[in-house]
């Protein structure tokens, strides 16, 4: 994994040195609000509904254990014990008080981390596929990239007053897990005859205006990378609109000017910023991918393993539904849910942390990750240690079967928590999940994918949810509207709205309705809810939902 | 017809906890049954002013409307009950505190 040189140590100090100063200087009163509200969300504070929230960045969602212990120790000693993970592979903690944020800082950048570039309208945490490295799927870990462009974001100075925020995703898999059609851009590692080059795509996002991503190009050299992506930035610093925030994203800046005229931009500039470059990203990037090397994969039997799964059921319900295939022999990839039913999607207590640091660095060549699922992954696990790691994960609350599985939703904090929010999504994600796992229908269901945000900024990525619920506003009176069809994967999609809303009272009987009617129209267990959502289209899901009108139409 | 002024409070966010309060007659409080209601828009206007000035102390102070109960103090907006109370998901915030600032 990636370690800070002297540069970085040296750079985070003085930053965090500088905010310290200006929050005395905020107290003192020699700074008002108004100069003071830039500084700190430069640095991840912002104010919430009941408290200040600190941000802090865990870059593409790569922690190991003496990090997450850290995240734990904060959470200690700064918070109320807890942290919440969200969809950008940050954590983000509720309760910190406004003097105590200069030591959380220190505290983090004793382990390298920081809280810089997670607001503002700058180049945002770079996230990226949470099997990354991991992955049997993979043509290459996507990582060293994306250190890459985080160290060329980080304070760049072209890109620290841009047009708006800017986030980039990456994978090194077919199977799209990043979501990169709906961010900035999207790079997707490939290989052609035998050469790594990168698909890039541009002016996906969610929010108010969702669009998906289009190709700009679909195989750029590895070395023309970096110059590649400066110019696509350059050129949206240079014609996005900063009259109207809402229209500011470079998403709009495709659609308004279309995919054809920006790509012809981007080249043109490519000719004048690729020379400028000398390959000094190159020899960077060689030192960064040496920093990633695969760990010593040991080879075991798998007796262990093989005996619990046949004989301990609700071991190999866990393994069944939390494991993905890893790519060396022998191990697996696991997915602890945060998604206890009933509990809030994406909390990790200071326990649950330390635990999963401790199976991290006892079986799990000391790596984990954050998914944008709002789980926890181990990535590489030797299948022997399963049984052990499952009877850990259960003393903590932490074993779940639910990866992928109805319950596993993410929500964003919504008014829970969320200042923007128009609604709450948590208390809806929780009752999903409980009213679900009393119905014992789960895994019968399957595959389903639901998300909810509080407000349309979508932060819950609610467009790409096979099943997408919008929390709104209606007359001060909390409202849910409903989405069918959005997939973040290879094949995204934006959902379609399915008509009305529905009040906080009927959102989860209408969830079930919409469920239930799967159940009975799918070809069987094989198809999928976004499957047969495909085949049948919205009719008889709407008429599910709103059978009065259903009545009123025939 | 200029709209009917129905009662308000101040409210704002602590400038060193973050947390919500409230403007009293006399200062701030956590709570909001001890707020002061203002029944009067050029004095609510006033009373605002005045908070917004108190920078060292308080952030984003405004007006929000309340319903008054049998005397009690109610927000009219859901999104103020859960700022009077804390997260809905479950039980850990303001529920817990209480004292004056
Ligand atoms: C709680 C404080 C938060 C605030 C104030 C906030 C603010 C915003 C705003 C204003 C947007 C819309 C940006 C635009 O369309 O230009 C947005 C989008 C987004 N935020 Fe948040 N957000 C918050 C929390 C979160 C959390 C917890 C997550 C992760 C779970 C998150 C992830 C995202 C994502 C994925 C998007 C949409 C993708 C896109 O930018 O197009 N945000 N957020
Ligand atoms: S979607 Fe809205 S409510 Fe949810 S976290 Fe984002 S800004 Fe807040």
């Amino acid at each position: 994994m990636y370690s800070y040189n002297e540069f970085d140590t040296a750079f985070l100090a003085e930053r965090n040195q500088q905010f310290r100063m200006q929050v005395e200087r905020r107290i003192s009163g020699e700074l008002t609000e108004d100069e003071f509200k830039p500084l700190r969300l430069m640095n991840g504070l912002y104010l919430q509904l009941h408290a200040y929230m600190l941000r802090v960045a865990i870059p593409y969602g790569t922690l190991d254990s003496a990090k997450m212990r850290k995240l734990a120790e904060i959470a200690d000693r700064w918070d109320r014990g807890y942290g919440h993970f969200t969809t950008r592979q940050n954590i983000q903690y509720n309760w910190p008080e406004l003097r105590d944020v200069p030591d959380m800082l220190e505290a983090l950048s004793e382990v390298g981390m920081h809280a810089i570039q997670t607001s503002g309208n700058t180049i945002r945490n770079v996230t990226a596929d949470h099997f990354a490295g991991a992955a049997a799927d993979e043509v290459a870990d996507p990582r060293p990239i994306a250190e890459l462009l985080r160290q060329w974001s980080t304070d760049h100075p072209e890109f620290q007053f841009m047009p708006r925020k800017f986030k980039i995703a990456i994978t090194g898999a077919e199977s799209d897990r990043a979501v990169i059609r709906a961010h900035d851009i999207g790079i997707q590692l490939i290989e052609k005859n035998g050469a790594i080059g990168y698909r890039v795509i541009v002016g996906g996002g969610l929010g108010r205006t969702p669009m998906i991503g289009k190709v700009i190009n679909d195989f750029v050299h590895e070395a023309d990378l970096l110059p590649y992506l400066e110019s696509i930035v350059s050129v949206w610093n240079q014609i996005g609109r900063r009259d109207n925030k809402y229209k500011a994203r470079i998403k709009i800046t495709v659609h308004e000017h279309g995919i054809e005229d920006i790509r012809e931009r981007v080249e043109a500039r490519f000719a004048l910023v690729k020379p400028r470059f000398e390959g000094i990203d190159q020899a960077l990037l060689a030192e960064i991918k040496d920093q990633f090397v695969d760990p010593d994969f040991k080879a075991a039997d798998t007796a262990v393993f093989d005996t619990a799964y046949a004989t301990d059921p609700i071991f190999r319900s866990w393994a069944d539904t939390n494991l993905a295939a890893h790519k060396s022999p022998g191990y697996a990839i696991v997915q602890i849910s945060l998604k206890a039913h009933g509990a809030t999607p994406g909390d990790a207590t200071s326990d649950q942390m330390r635990l999963m640091a401790d199976l991290a660095e006892r079986h799990g060549h000391n790596e984990l990750r954050i998914s944008h699922e709002q789980n926890v992954i181990l990535p590489h696990v030797h299948k022997s240690d399963l049984p052990a790691i499952h009877r850990a994960l259960k003393e903590q609350g932490l074993a779940t079967a639910n990866i992928g599985l109805i319950s596993d939703i993410i929500a964003c904090p919504g008014m829970d928590y969320c200042a923007l929010a128009t609604a709450r999504s948590i208390p809806v994600a929780q009752q999903i999940a409980t009213r679900f796992d009393d119905l014992k229908l789960e895994h019968d269901i399957g595959d389903l994918k639901i998300k909810i945000s509080g407000c349309i900024n979508a932060c819950g990525h609610h467009h790409v949810g096979h099943i997408g619920i919008l929390g709104l506003d209606r007359a001060g009176v909390e409202n849910y509207q409903i989405t069918l069809g959005g997939d973040h994967t290879e094949m995204a999609a934006l959902g379609q709205r399915t008509g009305p809303g529905f009040s906080a009272e009927e959102i989860i009987p209408a969830i079930e309705r919409l469920v239930q009617t799967y159940l009975e129209i799918r070809e069987g267990r094989e198809e999928t809810f976004l499957q047969t959502y495909r085949r049948v289209g919205m009719e008889p899901f709407k008429a599910a939902l709103y059978p009065a009108a259903a009545v009123a139409a025939e | 017809m200029p709209k009917a002024f129905t009662p308000k409070v101040v409210t704002a966010n602590h400038l060193l906890k973050g947390d919500v309060i409230y403007q009293t007659k006399s200062g701030w409080s956590r709570t909001l049954s001890d707020a002061e209601v203002l029944e009067d828009e050029a004095h609510a206007d006033l009373r605002l002013i005045e908070a917004s000035q108190q920078t060292g102390e308080v952030v984003g102070a405004y007006l929000t409307d309340i319903i008054i109960e049998n005397g009690a103090l109610n927000p009219k907006h859901f999104r103020e009950d859960f700022r009077a109370t804390g997260p809905s998901n479950y039980f850990h915030g303001k529920q817990e505190a209480g004292s004056n600032v």
